[in-house]
């Protein structure tokens, strides 16, 4: 019975219910292993090019704070980040675009008129105007963003991972 | 094919041949498409265990974003809606074949000795399956979800002296909260699964143990 060449009636429907089967563990289980590693497939590297207002109104050789926030999305969260950088404008409109996040463990430094330096609260680092270290802890001068002026606007590049 | 041997040589060990006789070579009188019910509830059983796991992958039970990870849910990962979709769909759909289930039972008279114990086990996954419903339905934390289990638990308040204790136990407090919906998604992932898994156990030992009732006949 089971070698014959006819089909049994068990033997249809075992193979009408095998495929049947297949079908739906297929149409459900593809979907979800999609379900599963979505997120993994979404791999943004954002990077933005940030207007900082026309260059003619940052003064030039004195570094100038400028702070902006970018938000970023993460499924159902929502995170906003602030950034805050030194824009230092020379005479021959060249600009360099300064991070204040200390290059020893990651303060704010400000700029001090007097002395013409940037200092670190936290561990008493000194940067002079161009970022260089004067003095402390920092192993690296302060990090700086590309830039750019469009139309007379200054641009910050600025990249996420 | 390798299988060829492999199979006596695991079946001798496992005994899987004499648990698939068991199970899908007992003997059944003739009987018609009602018969099917229970399968196709505990096919729907599965499919519900499979979708909630999945969409407990992104769900998050509590005030602040239960909403938004469901609404990230639909629009934000590759097939959540299909998910989702699926595990509502699925809840209606079971909640009707559980019933359809027992009014065959009813009808046929298949409640009767020696299969009471079968009867009360599916009366209580009745009850455990309704549970799931209601547990479910406030877990999407929208304005229906919210004033449904609103008017559902004040419903429960409604009961004569222990009322008050009841509504505040379901609700864990005198209002509906962030409380509630932590407790409520722990009934719905945790305790009416667990309870329903050994209720269905139990149910199919006792259908496989006694066997299914033949369809009553007019002379009996």
């Amino acid at each position: 019975m089971a070698r014959s060449a006819n089909v049994t009636r068990r033997g249809f429907i075992t193979s009408v219910m095998a495929f049947a089967g297949s079908v739906m563990g297929v149409v459900v289980g593809l979907p979800v292993i999609g379900y599963l590693i979505s997120p993994a497939l979404n791999a943004k590297k954002s990077d933005a090019w940030i207007p900082a207002g026309k260059l003619d109104t940052y003064p030039l050789g004195v570094p100038t704070s400028f702070s902006f926030t970018r938000t970023q999305v993460n499924g159902w969260e929502k995170t906003v980040n602030s950034f805050s950088v030194y824009v230092l404008r020379d005479a021959s409109n060249q600009v360099k675009v300064f991070s204040s996040i200390c290059t020893h463990l990651g303060c704010r430094v400000s700029f001090h008129k007097s002395s013409e330096e940037y200092i670190c609260p936290c561990h008493d680092a000194h940067f002079n105007i161009n970022g260089g270290v004067v003095s402390g802890p920092p192993p690296r001068p302060l990090n700086q963003y590309e830039s750019k002026v469009d139309n007379g606007n200054l641009m910050i590049h600025v990249i996420e991972a | 094919m390798i299988s060829k041997r492999m199979f006596p040589w695991l079946d001798e060990r496992l005994g899987i041949s004499g648990i698939y006789k068991t199970i899908f070579d007992r003997m059944v009188p003739k009987v018609n498409w009602w018969f099917t019910l229970g399968s196709a509830t505990l096919f729907l059983f599965a499919l519900q265990v499979v979708t909630g796991i999945m969409l407990s992958v992104y769900y998050v039970p509590s005030p602040d974003k239960a909403y938004d990870s469901i609404q990230y849910i639909m629009n934000g990962v590759a097939f959540g809606w299909l998910i989702r979709g699926i595990h509502h769909w699925g809840a209606t759909l079971m909640v009707i074949t559980v019933f359809l289930h027992m009014l065959r039972v009813f009808f046929y008279a298949a409640y009767k000795y020696p299969r009471e114990i079968t009867w009360t086990t599916g009366v209580l996954l009745l009850l455990a399956t309704l549970g799931m419903g209601f547990t479910g339905y406030l877990l999407p934390w929208d304005q229906k979800a919210y004033w449904a289990t609103t008017v559902g638990t004040s419903i429960a308040g409604a009961v004569p002296g222990i009322g008050d204790f009841i509504l505040r136990a379901l609700r864990g407090g005198n209002d509906l909260s962030g409380v509630t919906l932590a407790r409520f998604f722990s009934a719905h992932i945790w305790m009416f699964p667990l309870i329903i898994i050994a209720l269905i156990g139990v149910h199919l030992y006792l259908v496989i143990r006694i066997g299914i009732s033949s369809i009553p006949k007019e002379n009996e």
